[in-house]
Order: structure tokens, then sequence, then C-alpha cells
């Protein structure tokens, strides 16, 4: 996910530099006041030649993006539609709704797909209400500020391999730190919360809202510092209290930002897959199995390409009505404001 | 009004203990010998430090050939991904085509997208392409995939540098390319060495494609090989485990260290500016 882990990456880039210089309007107005001049004695011709030039431009990074990404979602959608497996010598044949058909009945896949919902928004929901803490807290004037700053960032730089290496270590039953902890606080025995029925999801769960706190927290951080600092003041200075000031000042303006954070936080964690692998591959008894997980060892260790790609079309449609819903909270905020 | 702060900062100490504690343990695990990492009651630092389980980490498995596989599939990726994105970049960001929305929203939309739906298919091109098991279908792959935010990043590097310079090098006689190489290129430097950065972060990190792409074991690169020390049965042998994590997670947090500022403070100033 995060894309997958990188993904994650990607969203507080966007909003990071992306957004300056809108001062450049004033500029844009001065080419586009010469544009209609230069087109008038040649009508289209000279137009022609910049579109060409930008074309090449973009080509070096449109061709591989067609071919390896755009193309394969195209591809993926048509196999699932067909009875591709792995190894098979006989051609791949055509089989129409079959796979979606026998996905209807797959007790096992809607079994994971709960488990991915629960997944998502158990992660989703913390990690937004921890990393808002934590973004208010880093944008007072506190001292250490740097230093929480540069630890809030250290989750999102490790491979998410060695993230479930590490809480592996944390959970571990007799030397793990988890259970050492509890038994020094006379909490009992501790236990094996990555093979308990009971536990390892929530477990599991912790280790992804420990993941994805850095990205929504930067997030959340740019947000803030958006949020007008006189009005601020002169909510202060009218009484409102804290938590007034937040409903009224910080909210709305963060408000974007938090919607779009939280949307992406769904999809990437709907989409996970290398921390759950690492830390209990979907066990046990099938407790943590996300649908990539599922998915995936349909894929690769039962080599039904075909059905794993059908599971994949319903993950997309999934996501779509996640995007939906909270792109029209987004668009309704928008009026509003 | 003191309270407050005291409250703030014992907040803040509270989120530094749950993120810090996890690494810190990791590290502690190890440069513990095997004596203290069976023992009921581990502490926090070890007793009696040791080497010994890196040593035995890098006997257990390739190490060494893995991390010069991530290196190489790392660095084919920062270089190519910038190569290929900034000129797309400089169109998105100079110009309101058609072209260069559609290009934003396919950033916004390959994010949605899981995995699985795309790796299926990649799978059976770079088969019938012979490029499985193989570094350079990986970088192929990991290129294509670090380009949307490697976009992202640029455009705003490219929106950041002033127009107006590139009209007064326009009116004092200088070509369009003149114009790209010796007043664009200099002020974009750092944003292409940050995106570049990222983009080998990213690549160093990624686990899935490298697991289903790579098939012997020489060839894989780190994260995959770290999950071959987690055996069948999910039962792992902690300490040359932890070792090896270690090691792989350094180059990550150099690098990272060396963009943070770039990370979080370029957002602050996009903030501050827009």
């Amino acid at each position: 996910m995060r894309a997958v882990l990188t993904g994650r990456g990607a969203f507080t880039t966007m909003t990071g530099p992306s957004t300056p210089c809108e001062g450049a309007d004033a500029v844009t107005s001065v080419t586009e006041a010469e544009r209609p001049a230069a087109r008038a004695p040649r009508p289209g011709g000279d137009r022609r030649v910049t579109d060409r030039g930008a074309w090449f431009l973009v080509l070096p990074a449109l061709i591989p993006i067609l071919i390896l990404s755009v193309g394969p979602l195209l591809y993926g959608i048509l196999l699932s539609f067909t009875d591709a497996q792995s190894g098979r010598t006989e051609a791949t044949r055509w089989i129409g709704g079959l796979n979606f058909q026998d996905l209807l009945h797959d007790t096992l896949f809607w079994e994971s797909f709960r488990i991915g919902l629960v997944w998502a928004v158990a992660v989703t929901v913390p990690q937004f209400l921890l990393a808002l803490g934590l973004a208010l807290l880093l944008n007072q004037d506190l001292r250490l500020r740097w230093l929480a700053r540069a630890l809030a960032i250290v989750p999102w730089a490790m491979p998410e391999v060695v993230v479930g290496v590490m809480w592996r270590l944390v959970y571990a039953p007799d030397a793990g730190i988890l259970n050492e902890t509890l038994r020094d606080l006379g909490l009992g025995d501790g236990r094996d919360w990555l093979s308990g029925l009971g536990t390892a999801l929530p477990a599991v769960v912790v280790v992804g809202v420990w993941a994805g706190m850095p990205t929504t927290t930067v997030a959340l951080l740019a947000g803030l510092q958006n949020t007008p600092r006189e009005l601020h003041e002169a909510a202060a200075v009218d009484g409102a209290g804290p938590w007034r000031r937040f409903r009224t000042v910080t909210w709305p303006a963060l408000r974007p930002v938090a919607l779009s954070i939280t949307a992406l936080n769904l999809i990437w964690n709907f989409n996970s897959f290398a921390l759950v692998y690492v830390l209990t591959s979907g066990g046990p008894g099938g407790r943590t199995r996300l649908p990539m997980l599922f998915a995936y060892e349909e894929a690769f260790r039962y080599g039904q390409f075909g059905y794993a790609a059908a599971m994949g079309c319903v993950m997309v449609a999934a996501v779509s009505v996640l995007l939906a819903v909270l792109l029209a909270g987004r668009l309704r905020g928008g009026e509003a404001a | 009004m003191r309270t407050s702060r005291a409250g703030q900062y014992a907040a803040l100490l509270a989120y530094l203990v749950f993120l810090a504690f996890p690494f810190l343990w990791l590290v502690s695990t190890a440069f513990k010998p095997p004596q203290e990492l069976a023992s009921l009651h581990p502490t926090w630092i070890p007793e009696n430090p040791t080497l010994a389980n890196f040593r035995q980490a890098f006997d257990e498995q390739p190490l060494l050939d893995a991390a010069l596989n991530s290196l190489a599939a790392a660095l084919g990726t920062a270089v190519i991904a910038v190569l290929l994105a900034t000129p797309m970049a400089y169109v998105m960001a100079r110009r309101r085509t058609r072209l260069a929305r559609a290009a934003t929203g396919w950033v916004v939309v390959s994010q949605a997208f899981p995995l699985v739906l795309v790796i299926i298919p990649l799978f059976l091109v770079l088969k019938n392409l012979r490029l499985i098991d193989s570094m350079t279908g990986l970088v192929m792959v990991y290129v294509v995939w670090a380009l949307p935010f490697a976009l992202w990043m640029l455009v705003g590097y490219v929106r950041a540098v002033p127009r107006e310079l590139e009209e007064a090098a326009a009116v004092d006689g200088a070509g369009r390319l003149r114009i790209l190489v010796s007043v664009t290129a200099p002020l974009l430097a750092p944003g292409l060495v940050a995106t570049a950065l990222f983009a080998f972060v990213t690549a160093w990190n990624e686990f899935f494609f490298a697991l289903v792409l790579l098939k012997t074991p020489e060839k894989q690169t780190l994260p995959v090989v770290l999950t071959h020390f987690i055996g069948a049965e999910g039962v792992a042998d902690l300490g040359p485990l932890a070792a090896a994590a270690f090691l792989a997670t350094l180059p990550s947090l150099v690098v990272f260290a060396l963009i943070q500022r770039r990370i979080t403070g370029g957002m602050l100033t996009g903030a501050v500016k827009s």
C-alpha cells in the first residue's frame, strides 16, 4: 500500500511543494495576452508547433506510464473475465462473469473483505486523531519541537518490512518488551499477541496506526500553517476558549487537508500488504488476512490469475465507493465555505 | 496557563515515547547475546553487548548481495525517474493543457488502485519480455511506480521558479534550450536532488513488487531477504533478524535525514506563499 509505502509519501509531497507560487498568475496573464496576438497572423500554426514541443517533453514519461501502469490496469480488468492461470499450456478462455459469480459465493473472500474494511477504518480513525493531536502540538512553540518533528517522520523512512520485524520484536512472547513491561507493572504474564485469535487483529492495527502517523501528521501540520493567525488571536481576545477556537478557526481551514489525507489513508490502508505479511502472514486462522494478502495467495500461490484479478476489481469498486463518499463530503464542504 | 504548558509537554513526551520505543527496542535486540534474548526478563540496555548477531545474519543470508541489489534498484529508479519526470513536470507546471490536467488526474487515480490488479498483468507482460527475475524489469516497474509523486514534487518545484526569470532571459535573446539549461535547471537543482532521494528511499524500501518479480535468491533485494529470517512456522531467530533489519534501515534514515527539512520545510513555505 500506501503505493503502498511509498504511496504514502506521495500525498504530503503533493500538498507541499505544489501549492507555492500561485503568484505566477500575474505573469500568466501577460503570456496569455501574447498568445492570441501570435496566433492571429497564422491561425493555429504556432500553437501546433509549441504543442508538438510539449508532447516531445511529455512522451518520455508518458510511454512508460501507458505501458506499465495504464495498460496493465486495463489488462487486469480484462483478465478478471477469463480463466487465466499460471503455467497452463492451453489457451486462456473468455468466461464472462463466472469469476464474479464464484466470488459472490466465496465466503472466505468476503470474510477477508470484511477484515479489510474493519482494518482500514480501525487504522485510519486513530491515525487521524493521534496525528491531529501531534500536529497541534508541533504547531506550538514548544522546546524539543525539532526532535519531535524529526522523530515523527522516522516510521515513514523505514521499510515496511522493517516496521513489521520491529513490532514482532516488541510483541515477542518471551523476549518482547511489551510482555516484560506488563509483567513489571503486575498486569499478568502477557501473552502471544500475534498468534492469539482475539489479539492478532488489534495488535496489527496498532502497528498500522504507528506506521501511518508521519504522513498524516506532516499533511495536517502543513494545513495548520494555513490557518490565519490573526483570526486565532482575535478569537482569543474575544474570549473564545481553546476548544471553541479550534472549532471555529482551525477546523474550517484544516478541513480540506483533513479530508484528503483521510481519503488517501483509507485507500492505502485497505490496500495494505507488507506490514501484515511480515507480522502474521494473515494468521492466526485468517483473522488478519487482508484482501490484498488473500488475492496475492490466490494469484501467486495457487496461480488463479483470473480469479485474483476479479478480486482486484471488487477492491477497486470498494475503494471507488469510499472515494466517492468522501469526495461528495468535500464538495459539500466547499459549497458551505 | 503554566499547567496547560506542562500538559502539552507531557503529551509531547508520550508521543515521542510511542514513536521511538519500537526502534530503540530493535537496536537493543540487535546487540544482545543469545542468552539475554532467551531470558524471560529482557532489559532495555544489553548487559553484554555483542556483534555476534550481525555476524550470524551475514552467515545465514546473502545480505551483502541483497544490499547491492537494493542499491542498484534504488539508484536506477532515482536517476531514471527524475530524468523522465522533469520534462513532463515542466510542461504540467507551465501550461494548462488538457494533457497536463489528464496527467494530474492520473497521479491521483494511480494512488487508488490495488497493486494486485496491476501486478498480475505486469507479471504476464514482463514474462513475455523475459524480464521476470531481472533487475531491469524491477527497475522499470519501480520507475513507473515512483513517477506519480516524483511528478507532484517536481511540478511544485518548477512552479517555484519565477517565470519572470525565464522571460527576462528570453528578452535577452536566450533560446529555449539555453533558458532551460542555464536559468531553470540551476534553480531546480535542489528540487531534483530531493525528488531523486525520495525515489531512492521508495525503491530501497519496496517489498511487494520485489517479492513477486524476483525469484532467484541471489537477485532478491533486502526487504525480501529480511523475510527469509522468519521461518515457515513464523518462528524467527530474533537476534540476527534484528541486526539485519537495523542495517537495512540505516540508508533510508540517512537519506530521510537529508531531505527531512525539505519535506516539512517545503510544506511550510508552500503554505506561507499560498
